[in-house]
């Protein structure tokens, strides 16, 4: 494997494929609405919110080789920030989403250097009982609905733009998965990501290198943090809801699947990931009502066979 | 300050500490021998509970009713760990939890199917439903059972790591793994046995866990992660580590839920207080973790090397 930016082929079926998804995405709530299906926008809507939240992972997990079993913690993190804000009166989307970046930046950064003083599968125990400490803190706060979670009457004011209706959700979920997307793909191949990868395969070697990788994999994860909260603030506005669930474990458990699906130390294996495991679930749980039944089995099979993931299957 | 009320909250605590003591057991050696990491261990403990509850239900005796628990439990654990565990030995981690990941679901949702979605209720056997005396505080009898079960079952498992042949091999596994299986060891089936130890135990834990708990299906989940912070705590692979930092973390824990909101209201106004204080109890014990691991991030007392 190379670690500088292949020389990519315009033709190659994989960059016709990727173009044709990603047109199909922009495309989806026109067709959407032209269908009568406006379902579909929520529910494309809810992919997006993922596939963000996914690739955030990624870079800590796929590209810095850190398991980190805890990142639901900032989705909840930034659909808290929307709830309280709002609660308060505040209302302004550019404030929120400020806000969020830094404050996801700040506890991932606090965390992480707490959690990486460990390794293996001491530093997976200790970021999933971070983010359960953070679960408690939520269900312990009567005054935002503790358990019961925080309605949100309005949505983030994005002016110019609005998120009123899901159309305006969706593609502010869209541009921003975009960036999101554009920055890890520029993150991986300049120099900091290429230092977080040599990490992972050999940490020794790095740090007789001379690399201070503490550093370095802080910054990873206070970033992969602000990724994460951005969709956390994104979900509280599509389901006008802040709840202490988005934290519970089993979400972080879903990110890493969908990480793993797609592709892990991929850019665009997230997405992939995200799309098919949200449509499964949607799928499964139309069938019945114990759908988990059939979802666990399928992970522990994701787990035994999906080395490369989907999409990873294609890159070589 | 009111000692009757300390002394059953510490008791409560020392009870809880026990029971996190069971799960960590068997947790930590699979974790620090077999360097699995098995979040299933969670549905373990919750099918323990289920067919102890059961079986009670059923039989009214909880000598049949434990017995039930803990061999059902046995059974399906060297089940699993035969049919799907043993194919993720070699694995990463990442591999490792993604696989238990989707037992947990699978259990959690295969008892909603069997025993409905709604708590299921134990009651404590005859003869332990009354109250017992203790030093002047009226305590729970079945509670005071649990402490003493737990202790019993705690210096069982002292002796046979630190004076059988198999807890010999369980300790040098824990320190080199790889220099036991070179020295001619069946560490394959050191590893069943041991799976199958942890199994047992994590079932007994369910089962004692039932008449106090709610049974119903998740009830595994957060006591997993308290259990995970319990094994931080001592020091992955390290027995000694999991009883310390069992008692250690149920004491804290207990004791800081009640006294912490009524410390803070002396020095706080009391809205504040009242809103912090249940907050700052329910994370008590991951910022003393947090504590822990910023000075000492092998744990309390880690396994010897």
């Amino acid at each position: 494997m190379t670690w500088f930016p292949e020389a990519i082929s315009l033709r190659s079926p994989r960059v016709i494929a990727v173009a044709i998804f990603l047109l199909g995405l922009a495309l989806l709530p026109v067709v959407a609405n032209a269908l009568g299906e406006p379902f579909y926008i929520t529910l494309a809507a809810r992919i997006l919110i993922f596939a963000l939240a996914a690739s955030g992972l990624n870079l800590v997990l796929g590209y810095g080789g850190l398991v980190s079993f805890g990142h639901a913690l900032y989705i909840g993190l930034g659909a808290y920030v929307v709830g309280i804000l709002s609660f308060h009166g505040v209302t302004s989307g550019w404030l929120h989403l400020a806000i969020t970046v830094a404050l996801c930046g700040l506890v991932a950064w606090i965390t992480g250097l707490i959690c990486l003083r460990t390794s293996g599968i001491a530093f997976i125990m200790i970021t999933l009982a971070f983010a359960q400490m953070f679960y408690f803190l939520g269900v312990s706060l009567k005054q935002y609905g503790g358990d019961d979670g925080l309605q949100i009457t309005s949505r983030s004011d994005f002016l110019p733009l609005s998120i009123q209706n899901n159309t305006g959700l969706y593609y502010l979920s869209l541009a921003l998965l975009f960036i999101a997307l554009y920055l890890s793909w520029r993150f991986v191949h300049a120099r900091f990501g290429r230092v977080l990868r040599g990490a992972k395969s050999n940490a020794r070697r790095m740090r007789v290198l001379g690399f201070p990788l503490l550093r370095y994999q802080v910054a990873a994860y206070a970033i992969s943090g602000s990724i994460c909260g951005v969709a956390g603030l994104l979900l509280a506005n599509l389901t006008k809801f802040a709840s202490p669930a988005y934290m519970f474990w089993t979400v972080s458990g879903d990110l890493i699947v969908m990480v793993m699906l797609g592709g892990i130390a991929t850019v665009l294996g997230p997405l992939v990931g995200a799309t098919v495991y949200v449509i499964l679930e949607t799928i499964l749980a139309g069938y019945t009502q114990h759908w988990m039944l059939v979802l666990g089995p399928i992970i522990v099979l994701i787990a035994l066979l999906a080395k490369r993931g989907l999409y990873g299957f294609f890159v070589r | 300050m009111n000692w009757d009320l300390l002394l059953v909250q510490a008791l409560n605590g020392l009870q809880y500490g026990v029971l996190l003591f069971l799960l960590a057991a068997g947790l930590t050696l699979v974790l620090g021998i077999m360097n699995f990491v098995n979040l299933a261990h969670a549905s373990l403990y919750m099918l323990g509970a289920y067919f102890g509850a059961a079986v009670f239900a059923k039989t009214g005796s909880f000598v049949i009713a434990g017995a039930a628990a803990v061999l059902g439990t046995l059974a399906v654990g060297l089940i699993v760990e035969r049919t799907t565990l043993f194919a993720f030995y070699a694995r990463d981690h990442l591999d490792q939890v993604l696989a238990t990941f989707g037992l947990i679901l699978f259990f959690n949702e295969l008892v909603r199917v069997i025993w409905g979605p709604q708590s299921v209720y134990m009651r404590a056997p005859e003869g332990f439903t009354g109250t017992v005396d203790l030093l002047g505080a009226v305590y729970p009898s079945y509670r005071f059972l649990v402490i003493v079960a737990g202790l019993v079952v705690a210096l069982a498992l002292y002796l046979l790591i630190h004076h059988t042949r198999v807890g010999m091999l369980i300790r040098a596994g824990a320190s080199n793994a790889r220099m036991v299986s070179v020295l001619g060891v069946n560490v394959r089936l050191l590893n069943t046995l041991l799976f199958g130890l942890g199994a047992a135990l994590a079932g007994l834990a369910g089962l004692m866990a039932a008449p106090i708990l709610a049974v119903q299906p998740g009830m595994g989940d957060n006591t997993l992660i308290v259990v995970l912070v319990v094994i931080v705590i001592g020091g992955i692979g390290s027995i000694r580590g999991a009883f310390f930092g069992a008692l250690i973390v149920g004491v804290v824990d207990t004791v800081g839920r009640i006294y912490l909101p009524l410390a803070l209201r002396q020095v706080a106004e009391r809205t504040i207080a009242d809103a912090a204080g249940p907050a700052l109890a329910s994370m008590l014990i991951f910022l003393f973790m947090a504590v822990v691991l910023a000075f000492r991030p092998q744990g309390l007392f880690p396994a010897r090397r």
